[in-house]
């Protein structure tokens, strides 16, 4: 430990999105230990998976590529990908953590050349891209992926092919023989920042999603925007690959619905706003169409809302609609509903209806908090309580920006624990 | 403009459920959502009732025929996003206005509900059908009466065979009559109390 920090002085961070990174960038840079831990092969989470952030449409590589100088310029900072954390025993400023680091397959050495996956004949369907295309099985994530090491799925690890993509590594980086290992850690407080996931559109019925091939959602839409990503930026339908230059957003599509998800995610507005752009930059005579209940550009935003509001190829029909047809011939989704300003009940078709999901923690699922007397609210968000903080989207709905107030806000307290512990 | 929340507070506390009617947040999912909208049977929908009972609008709801107009096919309470029971809204709207002599006597679902079922089902302690549908068919008079009966011949011949009509208008009481009457008189006690009429 630099320093000669003692160990139970080190700060856990859980999860490394935007909220975990800025966490641990932040509590280092004063001169703390922390240990950073990521579920999934590289850093960056969610914020990798956009096109463009709200409000000023830039792309989210800028700030993330600045963070990742930081860490890399820190030695107070560890990290660890392809890691849970098992168990939290103890209590704040003496806290031991387990954690399982599942095997990557490719060590340390990989310079990402991209031989193996050259060669690699295996493909499965991306899940990094929502499964809308395929992918080698041996692969990185995105152009800025870190740490910049290819990883291979499990199952693929075990074939014989991984074994003759082995011998071709150029520096023998490939491994298909890693095995998991297990860890404890002395730490003193925990920052939990294990980020969120799209709610699940398929439960929604009377949209449609997953039997209609139009009707997709806004993080899909992201993903097709991106030009990294699965069309290389082409907005098209999925069933015919034809321009979609007539598209519905359908805000809270499950949201603030005793149904489904039963609060409002904050950012769903602001991002098919943002989304909006997108169409209009892409096809001049495209006219969008967005469905909403009320507007929630919070505060600052608002000012977004009305420069998308200045262009006459975007409408706006105050409604949630109550379901979505298909056409068989043409395959265009038909929304359903009542405009209630006018009464008017339509039914209109598009080529593309796109659904605004909201957030889902991942703490009220997959990333509970394995401590014994750990708090969530009534959706699943984590409370903060002794030794441990809820950071970002583990704590609520929060846009970018949120997440990083939100995550320096923790590192804070974080350190204030361990200061406390020390004594 | 000020705000007169006497008839939706009036509604709130007596007419059935009516007390959810604060909760909507005007969707409009239940509009879009009933089969009868498409069809042009209302001219307000679940939503815009709601409305117009937070409005003050007593007569304008109370006189419309659109709560009558309610199938229960429960699509609009399966979609609700604040978990309103408008089926059920709309039926203690419906029977509020009954009660309170605004609803139209000749709309063809008050009448029947208030009339031609009730009537038939007291009288005897059971649903009498054919004596329902003759009553139903007839209501308009009996040209009316033989036109529709004339329509429906030949399904109330199928019937007839598949023994899923009884044929004889009049069948007698149930058994334990003077139960299923005592039964009524203790529920109009009931709600006489309970709407202060007692």
């Amino acid at each position: 430990m630099a320093d000669g920090q003692a160990a139970g002085q080190t700060i856990l961070v859980v999860g490394g999105g935007i909220s975990g990174l800025t966490t641990a960038v932040e509590a280092a840079e004063v001169g703390y230990n922390v240990l950073l831990v990521e579920k999934s092969p590289h850093f960056g989470g969610r914020v990798t998976q956009h096109n463009k952030y709200f409000p000023k449409l830039c792309s989210p590589t800028c700030g993330l590529e600045i963070n990742y100088q930081r860490i890399k310029n820190n030695p107070r900072i560890r990290l660890m990908t392809l890691a849970e954390v098992e168990e939290i025993s103890g209590s704040a400023g003496a806290y031991t953590a387990r954690i399982r680091q599942s095997p990557r397959f490719v060590s340390q050495k990989c310079t990402a050349c991209g031989e193996c996956a050259k060669a690699c004949q295996t493909e499965v369907a991306n899940p990094y891209n929502f499964g809308l295309n395929k992918v080698k099985a041996i692969r990185h994530d995105h152009f800025m992926a870190f740490p910049s090491h290819y990883y291979m799925d499990p199952d693929f690890a075990r074939t014989d092919e991984a074994k003759k993509l082995a011998t071709i590594c150029p520096v023998g980086a490939i491994e298909p023989d890693m095995q998991a290992v297990v860890i404890e850690e002395k730490v003193g407080s925990v920052v939990w920042a294990t980020g969120w996931k799209p709610y699940d559109a398929e439960k929604i019925m009377p949209y449609g999603f997953g039997r209609f091939a139009n009707v997709t959602t806004n993080m899909r839409f992201e993903r097709m925007a991106d030009r990294f990503g699965p069309t290389g930026g082409q907005i098209i339908r999925p069933s015919d690959g034809k321009e979609a230059k007539n598209i519905a957003f359908i805000q809270c599509a499950g949201s603030r619905d005793h149904n489904y998800l039963p609060f409002c995610s904050r950012i769903c507005c602001l991002a098919s706003m943002k989304q909006a752009t997108y169409v209009r930059n892409a096809y001049p005579d495209a006219q969008v169409t967005i469905y909403y209940i009320d507007l929630r550009a919070l505060d600052r935003y608002e000012s977004f809302q009305k420069m998308v509001e200045g262009d006459q190829g975007v409408r706006w029909i105050k409604s949630k609609p109550a379901r979505i047809d298909e056409d068989p011939k043409t395959g265009n989704p038909i929304v359903v509903g009542e405009n209630t300003l006018t009464g008017v009940r339509y039914e209109e078709p598009y080529d593309l209806v796109v659904l605004a999901t909201g957030m889902e923690p991942n703490s009220a699922t997959s990333a509970r908090v394995p401590m014994p007397d750990a708090h969530y609210d009534e959706y699943g968000f984590v409370v903060s309580a002794g030794g441990l903080f809820a950071s970002g989207c583990s704590s609520q709905p929060n846009d970018v920006s949120g997440s990083v107030q939100s995550s320096t806000a923790s590192a804070l307290r974080a350190i204030q624990t361990v200061v406390h512990a020390k004594g | 403009m000020t705000y007169d929340l006497t008839f939706a507070k009036e509604v709130y506390k007596n007419s059935e459920e009516g007390h959810w009617i604060k909760m909507c947040m005007q969707c409009g999912v239940c509009a879009g959502s009933c089969p009868l909208g498409f069809l042009g049977a209302w001219k307000y929908s679940p939503r815009q009732i709601f409305q117009m009972v937070r409005a003050g609008l007593r007569d304008e709801v109370l006189t419309s025929s659109d709560m009558w107009m309610c199938t229960s096919c429960y699509n609009c309470i399966v979609r609700c996003p604040r978990n309103l029971p408008i089926t059920h809204i709309i039926h203690g709207l419906a029977r509020y206005a009954s009660v309170q002599g605004k609803a139209d006597p000749k709309q063809p679902t008050h009448q029947f509900a208030k009339d031609i079922f009730w009537e038939n089902i007291v009288a005897t302690g059971r649903v009498g059908e054919a004596a329902l549908t003759m009553k139903l068919y007839f209501k308009d008079g009996i040209g009316e009466g033989i036109k529709q009966g004339l329509e429906m011949k030949d399904s109330a011949l199928g019937m007839l065979k598949a023994k899923r009509l009884k044929p004889l208008p009049f069948r007698g009481k149930i058994k334990g009559y003077p139960g299923f009457k005592a039964m009524l008189n203790k529920a109009f006690e009931l709600e006489n109390k309970k709407e202060g009429k007692a």
